[in-house]
């Protein structure tokens, strides 16, 4: 069952000049987040993507479509009955956030406190979401006394203290380094697995999108161009924004410029080569090669793997009598999709 | 110096004056300019009570008042403090006069640095939802304490300078007592025994709010 549905989401910022244009963040999205996922939407600065996600707990009010979130349809709500929905629902931000007033722990027992939680219940929780974060000898700490990393965690923690079932991850790792980046993901992960906890992710970066995601949507101009399990937006991107996002993770097909440099390089014919999945059987492909007397050079590509799934590209130059490349190159178009370059 | 000796005993109350003037405005106007400046705050555009006429109301308001010079606005706000406290004069019209003055040139302080605090704070307080009133008081002014109180520290001085203006309707203090017993008797020793008491006064105070601004800022 969908935990979060959009239905044709639209927001509509009213003009702030005279000129009357309007401007719309968000143009008829309709999205549904399953319970357990870690669904991903990525898109450049100004795509949408962080004012979708907080449509989702109407920290902004969509101006039309409905907002299902655990069977309701929060659209619908007043400012005042939000507040419940919204203890069923942790946020983390990419500045973190945190009261710099309070100490660690008095952070995370905040949402406690607006909850209404008796102040022995609250101590319990807290110390068990610091050990959970790896935080608990910080408890007594500022947070300007905290490195970035440690910050989200305790961003984490606050989100996760009245259980939420779901977490909006708003660019969570953009203010951090990579390894503490991966820190933080590895954390989410937990979350997810642990907990059971749905993550709606949101970034611009598509190595976070490949860490954690199950799914992923790629936003452009406040509209998703593209929705769908990571391995298949990875292995076969259809929007040319998102083959742009897949290609600063994934070394595949060469551009037209690395192109023209193989080709000074290499004499003879270039052929790529797609990999998708054990489906394509490299051994055969490679052991038709051999037996037809062709020579090759992988000379660009790589093989990524997405949840376990391996798929990649390989360029080949290939040397030899031409009807023997023509012959192997059909015998192998039967086995997966080539792409002759030259 | 004799005269300054044999008015010892009115300096002494002229001084317990100003404390108990600028204490009781300081309470008013610091209240006053506290609801105004989070009035200010919460009304402006993006905020969480966003209210354009309200903050229209607000904004003119404070900018109209916060330029007059007090010793005009105390010979113009004369009905207001004889229609509220029952005299256009003494200390309590005083008082009223001062405070109502200092609402409005705190309530720009305040409303400043409340705008120092992040906008995400009241974003994650909001995400899990907090309400406006808890916003107001469990991160709006705990995360601007530090500031706030170095603003009142500040506007405590522009008490101390009000109160002394007052003593032209009336009202008592060093500054009424550097006028009647130093100016107007051509006696500058007097005058500046006033002053130096002002500085001594105003130093100390600042002094503690620095510290408890500190305190607050933990640094």
């Amino acid at each position: 069952m969908a935990v979060v549905s959009l239905r044709n989401v639209g927001k509509v910022y009213p003009s702030t000049t005279r000129d009357g244009t309007s401007v719309t963040a968000i143009d008829g999205v309709s999205l549904d987040v399953e319970a357990g996922d870690i669904y991903g939407i990525i898109g450049y600065s100004g795509a949408g993507k962080s004012t979708l996600v907080r449509l989702v707990n109407a920290l902004e009010r969509s101006t039309s479509g409905e907002i299902w979130v655990n069977g309701q349809n929060i659209a619908a709500l007043r400012e005042r009955d939000l507040r419940t929905v919204r203890l069923g629902i942790g946020m983390i931000f990419q500045q973190f956030n945190l009261l710099g007033s309070r100490t660690v722990a008095r952070n995370v027992a905040y949402p406690l406190e607006v909850a209404g939680h008796p102040k022995e219940q609250r101590a319990a929780r807290v110390a068990e979401l610091l050990e959970f974060v790896g935080l608990a000898d910080k408890a007594g700490s500022f947070p300007d006394q905290l490195s970035g990393g440690q910050k989200q965690r305790v961003g984490i923690a606050r989100a996760l203290a009245t259980q939420p079932s779901i977490l909006l991850a708003d660019e969570a790792t953009s203010a951090l380094d990579p390894e503490t980046t991966h820190e933080v993901l590895a954390l989410l992960k937990r979350v997810n697995a642990e907990f059971g906890v749905t993550i709606i992710v949101i970034t611009h970066e598509m190595d976070v999108i490949q860490t954690i995601a199950t799914k992923v949507a790629v936003m452009d101009q406040g509209k998703v161009i593209e929705r769908g399990p990571v391995f298949d937006v990875f292995s076969n991107p259809q929007a040319a924004a998102s083959a742009r996002f897949v290609s600063t993770v994934v070394k595949g097909v060469p551009s037209p410029n690395e192109l023209a440099v193989l080709r000074e390089r290499h004499l003879g014919r270039i052929v790529t080569l797609a990999f998708r999945d054990s489906a394509v059987d490299q051994k055969a492909v490679f052991g038709d090669l051999s037996a037809a007397g062709v020579a090759f050079e992988v000379v660009y590509g790589g093989i990524n793997e997405i949840q376990g799934r391996p798929f990649g590209h390989l360029t080949l130059a290939l040397s030899g009598a031409d009807p023997a490349i023509d012959r192997v190159l059909a015998q192998i178009r039967t086995l997966t999709t080539v792409t002759e370059v030259r | 110096m004799d005269a300054l000796i044999d008015l010892l005993p009115e300096l002494w109350t002229a001084t317990y004056e100003t404390l108990y003037i600028v204490a009781l405005t300081l309470f008013f106007g610091g209240l006053g300019g506290l609801l105004v400046g989070l009035g200010l705050y919460l009304t402006r555009a993006g905020s969480i009570l966003e209210n354009k006429s309200l903050f229209f109301v607000l904004n003119l308001l404070v900018n109209f008042i916060r330029p007059i010079p007090f010793i005009i606005f105390l010979a113009a706000a004369q009905p207001l403090a004889r229609a509220v406290t029952g005299s256009g004069i003494g200390n309590n019209a005083i008082i009223f006069t001062i405070a109502l003055a200092a609402s409005f040139a705190m309530a720009r302080i305040v409303e400043q640095n409340l705008l120092t605090v992040t906008p995400g704070v009241i974003d994650a307080a909001r995400s899990v939802g907090a309400g406006p009133l808890r916003i107001i008081f469990t991160v709006l002014l705990p995360e601007a304490l530090g500031p706030l109180i170095l603003g009142y520290t500040f506007i405590f001085v522009a008490l101390v300078d009000m109160s002394a203006v007052a003593g032209y309707v009336g009202g008592g203090g060093l500054g009424n007592f550097a006028l009647q017993y130093g100016y107007r008797q051509f006696n500058p020793i007097v005058t500046w025994a006033a002053v130096l008491l002002i500085i001594i006064l105003v130093q100390f105070v600042q002094f503690f709010g620095n510290w408890l601004a500190r305190k607050a800022l933990r640094r």
